[in-house]
């Protein structure tokens, strides 16, 4: 317990300790609906795809702005969206292939461009490559703040247009049907991921911060049959992962705080998996226990009476 | 068949336009052609039925005129104006297969989406629209499965959900895609009250239907689909052996001794 104060007490960690939740928060909030919405793999492609989207940003630039890169990676993340979309509409692969494919694309292009500026001369180049596996530790008092006003707008997005996200999540013909402006408002949902993945980048990297989107939304599921509620548990369990996952890597030593994160919302995972009320493993098992009991106890009498008629016929 | 449009197009008042007017509405999925120059006109009040095989354009034709997929070309208009001015006064029932039954929310919650054409942007559903959800689920039996989570409920039981979402739209005219594909006998029969009543308040509604055998039960006018417009009309000279079977080709294992006794022939040499 001392150790939690001790490290709340440094400033270095307070900022981390902020970013990493608020991050999982609005993760969390923004995943639900891409997982209802049947794309999971969404956020992972859009996260590969940011990687050459950051390049580019810098090799124009030569700056290290986190608005730059949120720029860029948004850029190349819409590219990768209209890139899917085309391969589906035009070709006869399914979305996931597609994904598959823009996703090694975009990210084989991204570490060939980060190769080319790791080479290059531009001084101040050091550190991009920690946008692979991210690094919480270098978050600083601005990035926090670009967290915070990340984390405000998707949160007050998902509250203002709830009723929206959820027809398109649940019936996208039907709100169609009565006037929703349908494409806008899944391209404003992609646009949020983007913004989600982008902000979570520097922390968890490219590679694991689709995580962040999946993992506490697919475990809120097993708690509660309410979108609202549901929404609600996704963003406080990213929120529970940022703060354990900040807190294990700062006590452990030489633990990257991304990736231990990603951990503690699987561990999460596992733990909604087994217990969750009525869907969790654990209560199917409870279920079905008491169903053959009843009907055990039921048939019973019945299955008596035929032994009995049995011996009487002997 | 083309006397019929003609008669229609004769019928109509000139004060009050109809409920639905398509005029040579195509689409195209891809290069194929899914429905080729459909023209027709509903009439209020009518209960109308849309017939016809597998890919024949049945659900497309619907879609279309209501928006949702784009259309090659051909005008839809709902009571004389075009159908994006009109939307409130449409109420839509989807395929039930259309949608994931996994989706965290009850019963309630859905019939209400019935009503979020009808709020404000950012307005959430008060007392007033759960008060209007709840007495169109009662209307379709189902006022105490109002807090059920919908994965909860059967295939007839979603049927009904969906059908009081649309009531729930207060609409003029309505579409439904199916609604009797695969429901039990009380869904059925709560499905067909429900119509009756429907008409009794004199507002149009159009099925895409399935089942031949009710046609003549359900029905006040029939459109016989496949791609094109075969028969549109008053059930009673519509429903004949020879439109089905132009409508069927070969296809039709469906040749019921109860049809309007008619010579076979003409289309029946395929």
């Amino acid at each position: 317990m001392d150790q939690i104060w001790s490290m709340l007490s440094d400033p270095n960690m307070q900022w981390i300790f902020l970013g990493c939740t608020l991050l999982g928060l609005s993760s969390g909030v923004i995943g639900c609906f891409s997982y209802l919405r049947k794309q999971s793999l969404m956020g992972d492609t859009l996260a590969h795809a940011a990687l050459p989207g950051i390049c580019i940003a810098f090799m124009l630039t030569g700056v290290k702005s986190i608005g730059l890169f949120l720029i860029g990676a948004g850029a190349a993340g819409l590219i990768a969206t209209f890139g899917i979309g085309y391969i589906t509409r035009h070709s006869r692969l399914k979305q996931d292939a597609a994904m598959g494919i823009v996703l090694s694309g975009f990210f084989g292009l991204g570490i060939v461009l980060l190769t080319l500026i790791q080479h290059g001369d531009y001084g101040n180049q050091s550190g991009l490559d920690k946008f692979l596996f991210g690094q919480a530790a270098s978050m600083i008092g601005s990035d926090v703040l670009t967290m915070s006003i990340v984390c405000a707008l998707l949160i007050t997005a998902c509250t203002l247009l709830f009723k929206q996200f959820k027809i398109i999540s649940f019936d996208p013909g039907f709100a169609r049907g009565i006037g929703y402006p349908v494409a806008f408002l899944e391209q404003l949902l992609m646009l949020l991921i983007v913004v989600a993945v982008v902000a979570g980048i520097q922390a968890v990297g490219v590679v694991l911060v689709a995580a962040l989107l999946i993992t506490p939304a697919v475990s809120a599921r097993y708690w509660t049959d309410r979108l609202g509620l549901m929404v609600v548990l996704s963003g406080l369990f990213g929120a529970a992962s940022g703060a354990v996952g900040t807190w294990i890597s700062a006590s452990v030593s030489n633990l990257p705080t991304g990736p231990v994160t990603v951990l503690a919302a699987t561990l999460l995972f596992g733990v909604s998996v087994l217990f969750g009320p009525k869907r969790g493993l654990v209560a199917k098992r409870l279920m079905r226990r008491k169903v053959k009991q009843r009907f055990n106890r039921e048939s019973d009498p019945l299955a008596q009476s035929h032994v009995k008629k049995k011996e009487a016929a002997l | 068949m083309n006397s019929i449009q003609t008669q229609t197009e004769a019928e109509r008042p000139a004060a009050s336009p109809a409920p639905l007017t398509v005029q040579g509405l195509s689409v195209a999925y891809q290069k194929k052609p899914v429905l080729r120059n459909v023209s027709f006109e509903a009439r209020e009040g009518e209960l109308i039925g849309v017939i016809g095989p597998n890919g024949a354009g049945k659900s497309t034709l619907m879609k279309a005129a209501l928006g949702l997929i784009p259309s090659l070309g051909g005008e839809v208009k709902v009571y004389g104006k075009p159908y994006k001015q009109q939307r409130k006064l449409i109420g839509y029932v989807p395929q039930r297969e259309s949608v994931d039954w996994d989706f965290p929310t009850n019963a309630l919650d859905v019939v209400l989406m019935g009503r979020y054409g009808h709020l404000g942007w950012f307005r959430r559903p008060g007392a007033k629209e759960k008060a209007i959800a709840m007495e169109a689920l009662g209307k379709v039996g189902m006022a105490d499965f109002a807090g059920r989570q919908i994965s909860q409920l059967s295939g007839g039981q979603q049927q009904r959900v969906f059908l009081a979402r649309a009531l729930a739209q207060d609409a003029r005219l309505y579409f439904m895609d199916e609604p009797f594909a695969g429901v039990d006998a009380a869904t059925e029969k709560a499905i067909i009250t429900l119509l009756q009543e429907l008409k009794l308040q004199g507002k149009t509604v159009i099925v895409v239907h399935h089942d031949l055998a009710t046609v003549q039960d359900y029905f006040d006018s029939v459109l016989l689909l496949n791609v094109e417009l075969q028969a549109y009309g008053p059930t009673e000279q519509t429903f004949t052996q020879q439109n089905l079977q132009r409508t069927y080709g070969g296809r039709l294992a469906f040749l019921d001794r109860s049809l309007p006794s008619q010579p076979p022939g003409g289309g029946g040499g395929e």
